[in-house]
């Protein structure tokens, strides 16, 4: 059923797209005498095309430099000849914080002498442990120096895994690539691989969105972390 | 069909909605965000394992302990150490910038040997073979003539083992002039010398005093010991104990106590003795304590009766007879009162007489050897080594007087006198070779131009300082000790204190650059210079000696960082009631209290300038830090230019306002200045704080401000040949 209101619409309507082609077929004609039609389309597409290449295929590679840790290292190995998992050798401290990679001296206990035929052994030995210098390894969970984030909150109290945050990385044999922000100097991995952001696991990316949602589900919070009381010095000092 | 230019814009069109639906824009401004708020070049500490190690602040007399927050092999913040009996957890503004001083950018790196003309600050860097073989050459050439007592040595302090080797070194030599920076103790030491017959310091209970009377002590302002000094001025606060301040200048001191009693400048023994004629005429003094020497009291008691009284005090001091009266009572019916003197931080000497009639009201109110009162302290007695041998160049040596006269004719009671040094060296007494350790006396002596010549005569001078300090520049050769953070060394702490502590200092980071501990250096000279001086080191290093003269308290010392024992640091000397002689050994008391003034034209010269001490300027060895010179308020040090301190009357007198500049003159010198009107100083007075006006040093402290010693000069106290200056006569003029 229709009402008048209803006609007149449809009507005007009518009216309004004939007129809409009308005038389209009118510039259509006009220009294909005179103007290049086909080529501002074309042109339109190879721009599109053209910064959609670059945007999602080479401004990554511009953006990331490709670093090699200075010796490689076989986490499954390593897990597999200590009794107490990640916590074996990236240990917390007696006063509770957190050591990170662990030092030069950690390795040493075992790695005096050069044992099996690695060639990426030998040169651990023979450039850092014999030399008693630090090994410079480039961390991908660096987070910038204006966060603070304590390990033993998450780990020791939360009871979180190690991998909820950084992900299978015990399973790798090698160490991959670290791809450094040319801008920032930070490790790709915050930002997360994908240059989209959309993550598929929770070790994906280590941004504050990523701190905040987790934070909101665990604590079952409304709000988002940033608009809670006290909430920026949290983890902004 | 053509490509025309709408063709172009459909292709910006094109990138731009590409673009958009890139990550680039997102992903920039995000970065972009990242960027500007950590540059990358900001410096971000680095992250690592904490510890602290618990050591000894060496930066002044205080003695403090300190705990090193260390972050990995950084040092990054210095705390006070909790239960050390100084200062129990308490820091002052200079240690706690102390990790500037080793981290700076003025330490000198490595032996230096000067290249171009003294001071020009040409150096070639040597190694430390070719650089003790130097100093040993020169030192045998000295022995070869027999001219081993014109070797001499200016150290920062006489106390610990490290000044204990160079005063060996130069004994076994054959030299006596081991000399340490003057300052108040020297003064103390020759009272107690004259009044009790032995060279002791004077050490104050002053936490649990029950009245304090301070002539021109900087209380709170780095006298004595001074993370110890405010906590004890604290503590009074909480218990209600009166603290009078007696000073010509509302100094901070003067703020906080309970009155202040401003005083004609110089005349503040003049006060001492009016106190002492009203304790005396009313007889409130001790009885026992005084009677038992009989005949120095009863010479001081008609001294002071017939010179000292209200009347004629108020006349040379200018404080009205009535609060001579009153405070006088006021001082002796309190419990456990303690007269101290020591003007500012007691850097300087003051007259004999000064002390002496301040030590008198406290040996009339009887506050001698018992809890808050006064305590006679000997040095350390650990330092306990095999006597030694010296050959005939040696022996004659030692045997022949001093340079500065100390422990010598009318100097007799004196231990040391490096006020004379510049003056002697000046008129003739023959210096060839200078070490100094641990002071800079080309900046911090008073009457900068005198030392300045005195050390043009002087042919070979040796500097250990860690830092490229005025007297480094002005030196042939440094030899650059580790800085306190970096060595091992046995820290006593006597400074006011009555109950002597020795701290240990020990390396919190391993040496910075290529320098080293002035006790292993000292070590290797004598080696060089062979017997007998060698024979007389036998210690194979500093730290085996260090460890040897410790003893079975280095244990304790390692592990507390501290050790208080009474047998341990230093003998606290039961003096019996009576013991005090109040007039000691001096035959004519009325020298000893005869004022020392200058004696320049009072027409040209109708001010007198006055120097005072700042908690926030270093004014010692060490040159205030970085982070302490942005303390300095800028009535005081404003860009580059120093503030003097005058009474508006005396800015209306000599047309100048505030803020208005000003040619400071005296008899040593002239200065520009710029005026800061203060009601709390007394007209007639210009105040100059102590500790600006380097030359050396780096950017944050060189070139700001005047070195008012270059300004002022000594003047000989004929009692006892102290430097009795407090000021100099001056003229402001507006510029
Ligand atoms: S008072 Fe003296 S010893 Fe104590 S922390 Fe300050 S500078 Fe160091």
């Amino acid at each position: 059923m229709s009402t008048p209101d209803d006609k007149t619409k449809g009507v005007s309507a009518e009216t309004g797209g004939e007129e809409a082609v009308a005038s389209f077929k009118g510039v259509d004609e006009k220009e294909q005498g005179e103007g290049p039609g086909g080529f501002i389309v074309l042109f339109f597409i190879i721009g599109f095309v053209a910064s959609l290449i670059i945007g999602w295929v080479i401004f990554p590679k511009l953006l990331y430099s490709q670093k090699r840790q200075p010796v490689d290292f076989n986490h499954v190995l390593h897990v597999e000849t200590v009794d107490n998992g990640c916590e074996s050798c990236h240990i917390f401290r007696e006063d509770g914080s957190y050591a990170g990679v662990p030092k030069l001296a950690q390795c040493a206990d075992c790695h005096q002498e050069v044992q099996g035929d690695s060639p990426q052994e030998k040169i651990f030995v023979e450039e850092y442990v014999a030399k008693e210098k630090e090994v410079p390894w480039l961390v991908y969970s660096k987070q910038p120096d204006c966060v603070f984030f304590s390990h033993t909150v998450h780990v020791k109290l939360a009871g979180m895994d190690c991998v909820t945050c950084h992900g299978p990385i015990g399973e790798s044999t090698s160490l991959k690539p670290y791809e450094e922000n040319r801008l920032t100097g930070y490790s790709r991995d915050i930002w997360g691989k994908s240059m989209t952001g959309i993550k598929k696991n929770s070790w994906d990316r280590m941004k504050m969105d990523d701190c905040a949602e987790c934070h909101e589900k665990e604590t079952g919070r409304k709000s988002s972390v940033q608009t809670d009381k006290d909430a920026c010095f949290v983890c902004h000092k | 069909m053509k490509i025309d230019r709408r063709c172009f814009l459909s292709l910006g069109i094109g990138g731009a909605a590409g673009l958009a639906l890139s990550p680039i824009p997102w992903k920039l401004a995000d970065d972009s965000a990242i960027w500007t708020q950590m540059w990358p070049w900001t410096p971000v500490p680095a992250d690592g394992e904490a510890t602290y190690v618990k050591s000894a602040c060496t930066l002044c007399p205080g003695g403090c302990g300190i705990s090193v927050r260390k972050i990995d092999n950084r040092a990054v913040k210095i705390e006070g150490m909790e239960g050390h009996p100084v200062n129990d957890g308490g820091i002052c503004l200079l240690g706690l910038s102390g990790l500037q001083l080793l981290y700076g950018p003025n330490r000198v790196k490595t032996p230096l040997k000067r290249a171009g003309e003294r001071g020009e600050g040409k150096w070639v860097k040597i190694t430390w073979e070719e650089a003790i073989s130097e100093v040993a050459k020169k030192l045998g050439d000295i022995k070869e003539k027999g001219e081993s007592n014109s070797v001499a040595c200016i150290s920062g302090s006489d106390k610990g083992t490290v000044p204990a080797l160079f005063k060996r070194f130069l004994s076994v030599f054959g030299s006596p002039n081991f000399m340490r920076m003057p300052s108040i103790q020297d003064s103390y030491e020759i009272a107690n010398n004259i009044s009790l017959g032995f060279i002791a310091q004077t050490g104050f209970d002053l936490e649990h005093a029950g009245f304090i009377l301070s002539f021109g002590s900087g209380l709170i302002e780095g006298w004595g010991s001074p993370v110890r000094m405010i906590r004890a001025n604290s503590s009074w606060r909480k218990a209600g104990i009166k603290v009078v301040q007696v000073e010509p200048r509302l100094s901070n001191s003067a703020a906080k106590a309970d009155k202040w009693i401003p005083v004609n400048p110089g005349t503040e023994y003049a006060l001492a003795l009016g106190l002492a004629h009203v304790i005396i005429r009313k007889s409130l003094y001790r009885n026992d304590f005084v009677h038992a020497g009989a005949s120095g009291f009863i010479r001081f008691r008609d001294l002071v009766l017939s010179n000292y009284s209200p009347d004629s005090v108020e006349k040379i001091t200018g404080i009205k007879k009535e609060t001579i009266e009153a405070l006088a009572v006021d001082f002796a019916r309190s419990e456990r009162p303690v007269a101290i003197c020591g003007r500012g931080q007691g850097k300087s000497q003051g007259s004999l007489g000064e002390v002496m009639a301040v030590q008198a009201l406290n040996v009339l109110v009887g506050n001698i050897n018992k809890e808050g009162g006064v305590f006679a302290v000997n040095d350390p007695a650990y330092i306990a080594w095999p006597a030694y041998q010296s050959d005939a160049v040696g022996a004659a040596g030692i045997k022949k007087e001093r340079i500065d006269g100390a422990g010598s004719g009318k100097y007799g009671f004196a231990k040391s006198l490096t006020n004379r040094f510049a003056g002697a060296v000046n008129s003739g007494s023959p210096v060839s070779l200078l070490f100094v350790l641990e002071s800079n006396p080309v900046y911090s002596l008073p009457d900068t131009k005198d030392v300045k010549d005195a050390f043009k005569k002087i042919p070979f001078i040796v500097s250990f300082s860690s830092f490229m300090d005025e007297t480094a520049l002005n030196s042939d050769i440094i030899l650059p000790n580790h800085v306190y953070l970096e060595r091992y060394e046995d820290v006593p702490a006597t400074a006011g204190l009555s109950k002597p502590v020795v701290s240990l200092a020990r390396p919190v980071v391993s040496p910075q650059f290529n320098t080293k501990h002035a006790g292993d250096v000292i070590l290797l000279i004598a080696k060089e210079v062979g017997s007998p001086v060698a024979d007389a080191f036998p210690w194979k290093d500093y730290q085996t000696c260090l460890e040897g003269t410790a003893g079975d308290k280095w244990k304790i010392l390692n592990k507390e960082g501290f050790s208080s024992d009474p047998a341990f640091t230093a003998q606290v000397v039961n003096i019996s009631p009576g013991r005090f002689d109040l007039s000691g050994g001096v035959a004519d008391l009325s020298i000893l209290f005869t004022p020392v003034n200058s004696e320049e034209d009072s027409k040209a010269y109708p001010l007198f300038l006055l120097p005072y001490d700042s908690f926030r300027i270093a004014n010692g060895y060490i040159g205030t830090p970085p982070f302490v010179i942005k303390t300095v308020e800028d009535t005081v040090l404003k860009g580059k230019d120093i503030l003097v301190e005058i009474n508006p009357a005396t800015a209306r007198a000599n047309g100048l306002s505030a803020g208005s500049y000003a040619t400071l003159k005296t008899p040593k010198g002239s200065a520009r200045v710029k005026v800061h009107l203060f009601e709390g100083i007394m007209p007639g007075l210009v105040a100059m704080p102590r500790g600006l006006g380097h030359t050396a040093y780096d950017n944050y402290l060189a070139g700001k401000g005047i070195n008012v010693n270059e300004l002022i000069g000594t003047v000989e106290d004929p009692a006892s040949g102290l430097d009795a200056a407090w000021g100099i006569r001056a003229n402001l003029i507006k510029a």
